[in-house]
């Protein structure tokens, strides 16, 4: 009966946010729209009906300040879960987030933590212009302090969001609008999933393969449409689903590597020092030995996001380039 | 009638103790004791000691940088003093060292912040007072949040946020200000116009004819002090908080000050400052006239004078003793720190850099335990 329970992400979220609060007094949700419009997205739909006002906050558009009045609260033993409608207007918030968030602790000799959740969609693909369809990703992964969650599919997104929720410290949780429809399989039983744990997706640990394609969030689902497909022709790949980025699961990565022998790194963001960038750098400072051919990147391109439909998919990262790489590294093309 | 006037308002200036030490009697009714006025006049004073001392100590190489409160320890003490130690929470910029102490704060945390330890900021228990905050104007949110807090939670508490004339012009006063008002959280917003945001001078920062108009935009009640007068910085701060803790929301106070020193030790005000100002300004010295005014009253003469002025000094050698005896933060403190559990690369640089001065080096940070060390070229 579990077994077969298929929810949409959003849903997804939706209880592992409700799960935690009716366990956690501690815990409540601020932003725009969450509460009497139940949502911009639907994320949040019946929370204010079981949980209240004091629990459900509607805020004024003013992310900076629900941000900064988040980073209070935590400080001060509270839980919040900060909902950026969309994290491309989490950057009038930098100040709170990566300024005054992942540093309190340090900068308090370890005595103010500050256990946030921000959560919100992340990336293109909606149509949503050049200033709507950030990936915040490659920017903010750079703030040490920090966590960042990616998750790809429904099940990831309950139970790393439930994790999110308990850690101790502020953690990025980056959803995106274009899978919040998406369904899978989320059992109805309780679970968690750790910080720093890759999945592998395609492939097995102990099977060689021709390349190891290392993927985060969205693009993760093109990595194994192209995985499935380039199978067809007779070419094996590892699919790793990085789950998180900070803390990033290099030794998985590594892993894989040495069954396959080529690395093609996947990311929706910009390529210029990128997550695909560290994934890469940190490749060859622990594992050069193990390439067969240079990493590659698929990156979206070094430009900002077209508002044209055909435009946004020409720059986004899909399938036919993912195939693209993988015979690039094996000297097929 | 098609067109009506819809608002107007007004903006109240208070001054009880004049620059000269006179004070309106009748405005002073029922504020500060004899022996509180005392009490706050040394406290001020040793607070000034502790500022030129700081100064020395950077300049010989035994602080960081430091920023003097010089000039504004009248607004520091009016306003902490209004507030109730163990009770209220105070959430600071940098320019109010007596109103931390006053609530608890033993100074050589100040110091030891200041010299680069961030345990300087780890506040003891039960004191309430936030980490101080160096990017501008962020902690009037985490006021206003705090504040906002107390009001679910039915507490009788009462959030007070100091900051610049300078950080007015962030957008974070804005949203701080905005949410206050809407929430009607118990917070008060302290404002010390100091004249200076470093060298851009209030005229050039705002185009308003007082910092404390600002308020009226958020329906909070407002008022400008003389922030050199002790008697009206705490008259003002009494009213706001005791408003705040009966439920009457958020205010908002504009103590007109002057900072007498340089905007931190990196400065140099004399490049950009008219020494006439500075000079008008020196005479207006919040401590001077309350000098003036206790000598006045008969209650304080230079014999006094001297031996404060001694002890304060013997004080503050202690202060810096004390913060000077703390043993140095290791190299492991800016890793422990930095998540609540370390994160295994982060042990892994941890142990790297107690060992050596290479830090991030790739083989040793990571090959080893990769497993990768026997592999090819790798360095062990």
């Amino acid at each position: 009966m579990t077994a077969t329970r298929e929810i949409q992400f959003r849903e997804a979220l939706r209880e592992a946010m409700s799960e935690e609060m009716r366990r956690d007094e501690r815990i409540f949700l601020i932003g725009e729209e969450v509460a009497q419009y139940n949502g911009a997205y639907k994320v949040s739909q019946g929370m204010l009906d079981e949980f209240g006002p004091k629990r459900i906050i509607d805020s004024p558009i003013s992310e900076n300040g629900f941000a900064g009045m988040g980073i209070a609260a935590a400080m001060y033993g509270l839980r919040p879960i900060v909902e950026f409608m969309s994290w491309s207007f989490s950057l009038v918030a930098a100040d709170q987030i990566l300024n005054n968030a992942p540093k309190m602790l340090y900068m308090s000799g370890g005595q103010w933590g500050c256990p946030i959740v921000f959560r919100g969609n992340d990336g293109a693909g909606g149509q949503l212009g050049s200033t709507h369809s950030w990936c915040v990703e490659g920017l903010y992964s750079n703030v040490p302090g920090v966590k960042i969650v990616i998750p790809s599919n429904p099940y990831d997104a309950k139970g790393l969001l439930k994790t999110a929720i308990r850690d101790d410290d502020p953690v990025f949780f980056l959803e995106s609008e274009r899978m919040l429809g998406d369904k899978g399989h989320v059992p109805e039983e309780e679970y968690t999933i750790p910080f720093g744990q890759a999945e592998l997706r395609r492939g097995s640990w102990d099977q060689p393969a021709d390349c190891t394609l290392v993927s985060f969030g969205r693009p993760v689902n093109f990595c194994l449409d192209a995985a499935d497909e380039l199978l067809k022709e007779g070419i094996t790949c590892h699919v790793l689903d990085m789950r998180t980025i900070r803390p990033l699961d290099m030794e998985s990565v590594v892993r894989s590597l040495k069954q396959t022998g080529r690395l093609v790194v996947v990311d929706q963001c910009w390529p210029f020092a990128s997550v695909a960038s560290e994934v890469i750098t940190q490749t060859c400072e622990r594992a050069f030995d193990y390439l067969d051919h240079q990493p590659l990147r698929v990156n979206s391109d070094d430009v900002p996001t077209p508002y044209a439909k055909a435009l946004e998919a020409a720059y986004l990262p899909n399938k036919g380039k993912i195939i693209g790489a993988v015979k690039k590294t094996m000297g097929l093309l | 009638m098609p067109i009506k006037t819809v608002y107007k308002a007004q903006v109240e200036y208070m001054q009880i103790l004049d620059e000269n030490g006179k004070l309106d009697e009748k405005l002073a009714k029922d504020t500060l004791t004899d022996e509180e006025v005392l009490s706050l006049y040394e406290q001020m004073t040793v607070c000034r000691q502790l500022d030129e001392v700081a100064f020395r100590l950077q300049r010989s190489g035994r602080m960081g940088t430091y920023p003097q409160n010089k000039g504004q320890e009248a607004a520091a003490a009016g306003m902490g003093f209004a507030a109730k130690k163990g009770v209220d929470w105070l959430v600071p910029c940098y320019r109010e060292n007596l109103a931390l102490n006053m609530h608890g704060l033993p100074y050589h945390y100040v110091l030891l912040h200041w010299m680069g330890d961030e345990r300087g900021n780890k506040i003891p228990e039960g004191v309430y007072v936030n980490p101080i905050a160096i990017p501008i104007g962020t902690q009037m949110l985490h006021a206003t949040g705090i504040a906002w807090a107390f009001k679910l939670r039915k507490e009788p508490r009462v959030a007070v946020t100091f900051f610049g004339d300078g950080a007015t012009s962030e957008g974070d006063f804005h949203e701080a200000m905005n949410f206050a008002s809407v929430m009607q959280a118990p917070v008060v917003f302290f404002c010390q116009n100091n004249q200076w945001a470093i060298s851009v001078p209030r005229e050039i920062q705002m185009n308003s004819e007082t910092v404390a108009q600002k308020a009226i935009a958020y329906g909070m009640p407002t008022i400008q002090v003389d922030g050199n007068d002790l008697f009206a910085v705490y008259k003002a701060a009494k009213e706001a908080v005791e408003r705040a803790r009966a439920g009457g929301g958020p205010s908002f106070i504009e103590a007109v000050t002057y900072r007498l020193g340089d905007h931190t030790t990196a400065d140099d005000a004399r490049r950009y400052r008219d020494p006439q100002e500075l000079e008008a300004w020196m005479g207006r010295d919040p401590i001077l006239r309350l000098r003036k005014y206790l000598t006045g009253k008969g209650v304080w003469d230079d014999a006094k004078q001297a031996k404060l002025e001694e002890r304060a000094k013997t004080i503050v050698q202690e202060i810096v003793k004390t913060a000077e005896g703390i043993e140095k933060p290791t190299t492991d403190d800016i890793f422990d720190f930095t998540y609540a559990t370390l994160p295994a690369e982060l042990e892994r640089q941890k142990s790297t850099m107690r060992t050596s001065s290479l830090g991030q080096d790739p083989a040793q940070a990571g090959l080893r335990d990769m497993g990768t060390a026997t592999h090819g070229h790798s360095a062990t």
